[in-house]
């Protein structure tokens, strides 16, 4: 099956209900089998007039209490930043899968690419949490679909799962577990009129569901617990501290990533299509590891440090200018271990050749 | 019941932020009326509106409300809608949101035909951000944006929603009350569609530019320009004219009932 496909039966065992999107190459895959499996599932499909109201109509169906999804790539993902923020600031659970193509602008539409690393977490304006996850293979794409569900339902964060054009459109076989562990929202049934967003030590506020008596008020603005509108400085800091602190305190149970080999003196750090080559190249290379980042936001910088630790030196792989090299630099001047970028752009896959010619000037 | 005003209304957010001379309490009271009379379950309602001044509405309602981004009420409805098809949706808009930065919705969500009502106060002018120029601006209009008088057609936002493909759509002025509140009541009672766009004064960002900044003479601009339907001089031209001809086609324009986007015909 496709990655793009894996996609979609990974989303109806994840329980997802509704799914709005417009058509972009190369994640078109998900909206087409989500057209057909919806229907047959009881859910809902609607293609919408653009990719804003796409975003818009799965916040609004979230809303409802159903998962929701959408799906995109670059051009897209930049006109779904409006929504992404209005989505962290108003805890709307949702799933936005990003096929990555090369950019910026309209690019390469066909061929990979990774440069929406930094968009992901910095896309929208003003600070605010995602959660974002990075598929390498298309056991990935059934794998991490899932998890995303799981994480926006249990944090009620966006959660955006990056793929590329590679991996969406890469045939495979994958095993769908025996068992897929499925998590849904806390919901509230008690009526929530003054205070909606309250919360409790996990930072996550209960989901009052509309048409259940709630009589709850949702808005953009910066709002107090009732989820009224407030300009009181206390409001606003404590709403922004609580969204950015409740996914750092649940960093733990978000973060997975990825290590093969931790303690090698030479590692490899990449994410997405590139992991494939990376792979052969530790086949070859019993002296080299790999972490694959399955999680890059929150940035794994604990569990990087963990995998580095004996490294002499450091490649990050990855097909942008560096988006994740930059992070890796903070962890460079913090573990003084040598860091260093193998970046591609082009839409060409990395190849195992550029990572051993890479890692031959590594001593 | 919502036979009482704060059974509907949130006491608790009162008073509201509205400027005096502002039209959009009277949209209020004509609401409550008409949505009493609906006898719609107040719990299994929600309401739904953008940005500006017509979107603080829904923050006053005592029900499930969600106030979005600018433009985005219609795509959220439409979310809300489809996703759970038992709850009413009511739409809170204006201007902006509808004929600007939420149009390409606008249009879309009136051919794809959701069951919905939609509710647009046209104040002629962006009135939150201080009186800048709108796509309902009249031609030759003064605002902020346009010191030295408006030099664009202004969109007739009831004749996109024909067009388009609205079940149901009327425009009245806020000195309609009778007739707006009928026509609320039938957007609410209307499967598909329902478009009801109110011609509203803003004495403060509107008035104040255009010779008309004592409420009363807003009033008595909406009284000389709006023309009943049966006496427009659009009429024979089959337009409903905001404007264009210096007058403001009042009436109910169409009533159809396609079958609503999601119901199988």
């Amino acid at each position: 099956m496709q990655g793009n496909e894996a996609c979609v039966e990974a989303a109806i065992y994840a329980g997802i209900r509704f799914f709005a999107g417009y058509p972009i190459t190369p994640s078109t895959e998900i909206a087409e089998g989500l057209a057909t499996r919806m229907p047959q599932e009881g859910g809902m499909f609607i293609q919408m007039e653009d990719e804003i109201a796409s975003i818009f109509a799965v916040i609004g169906a979230s809303w409802t209490g159903n998962k929701a999804m959408t799906a995109t790539s670059g051009p897209g993902f930049s006109l779904m930043q409006e929504g992404i923020g209005y989505a962290a600031m108003t805890e709307t659970p949702l799933v936005i899968v990003d096929v990555m193509r090369g950019g910026p602008s309209t690019g390469l539409p066909t061929m990979p690419g990774q440069g929406d690393i930094m968009q992901a977490k910095y896309g929208s304006h003003g600070d605010y949490p995602t959660i974002a996850l990075a598929a390498s293979s298309v056991q990935d794409m059934f794998d991490l679909t899932i998890r995303a569900f799981n994480l926006t339902e249990s944090y009620r964060v966006p959660v955006i799962l990056l793929s590329d054009a590679a991996i969406g459109h890469m045939r495979s076989m994958f095993q769908v577990p025996p068992k897929v562990e499925v998590i849904d929202r806390m919901v509230r049934t008690d009526k929530v009129w003054h205070d909606g967003f309250a919360y409790d030590e996990s930072l996550v506020p209960k989901f009052p569901v509309f048409g259940t008596g709630s009589r709850v008020h949702v808005t953009g603005l910066s709002h107090d617990i009732a989820g009224y509108p407030s300009t009181e400085f206390e409001v606003h800091e404590e709403l922004v501290h609580r969204l950015h602190d409740k996914v750092q305190k649940h960093r733990r149970e978000i973060i997975a990533i990825d290590v093969h080999r931790p303690g090698s003196k030479k590692m490899i750090v990449t994410y997405g299509s590139p992991v494939l080559a990376a792979s052969e190249v530790l086949r070859k290379h019993p002296e080299v590891g790999l972490v694959d980042l399955k999680t890059i936001w929150p940035f794994p910088e604990d569990a990087l440090m963990a995998a580095m630790q004996g490294a002499r030196e450091v490649l990050v792989v990855e097909m942008n200018l560096g988006q994740v090299f930059h992070e890796m630099q903070c962890l460079e001047r913090a573990s003084g271990i040598e860091i260093r970028s193998l970046s591609k752009v082009g839409g060409m896959v990395v190849t195992p050749e550029e990572i051993e010619h890479a890692l031959k000037e590594i001593r | 019941m919502t036979t009482e005003f704060f059974d509907l209304f949130r006491e608790d957010r009162w008073p509201h932020m509205f400027c005096p001379g502002c039209g959009i309490g009277t949209v209020m009271n004509c609401f409550h009326r008409a949505f009493a009379e609906v006898g719609m379950d107040q719990d299994r309602t929600v309401f739904v509106s953008g940005i500006g001044c017509s979107s603080r509405i829904i923050g006053y309602i005592r029900a499930d409300s969600i106030h979005t981004a600018h433009g985005r009420a219609l795509a959220v409805a439409t979310g809300i809608k489809l996703a759970n098809p038992d709850l009413n949706v009511i739409v809170f808009s204006g201007d902006g949101d509808i004929g600007a930065i939420g149009g390409n919705h606008f249009i879309n969500a009136a051919r794809r035909n959701v069951d919905m009502s939609v509710f647009c106060i046209n104040n002629f002018i962006y009135g939150m951000t201080g009186g800048q120029v709108s796509t309902t601006t009249p031609y030759r209009s003064y605002s902020t944006t346009t010191p030295y008088g408006n030099r664009e057609y202004p969109f007739d936002l009831s004749e996109l929603a024909v067009a388009a493909g609205a079940n149901f759509v009327a425009r009245w002025t806020v000195r309609n009350v009778r007739e707006l509140t009928a026509s609320m009541l039938k957007a609410m009672t209307k499967k598909g569609f329902s478009f009801v766009e109110i011609a509203s004064p803003c004495p403060t960002s509107f008035g104040r530019r255009n010779r008309m900044a004592d409420p009363r003479q807003m009033f008595e601009w909406l009284k000389i320009v709006s023309v009943q339907r049966e006496k427009s001089k659009a009429w024979g031209l089959d337009q409903l004219d905001l404007n264009l001809g210096g007058q403001i086609t009042i009436g109910e324009f169409v009533e159809r009932n396609r079958a609503p986007f999601g119901i199988i015909a």
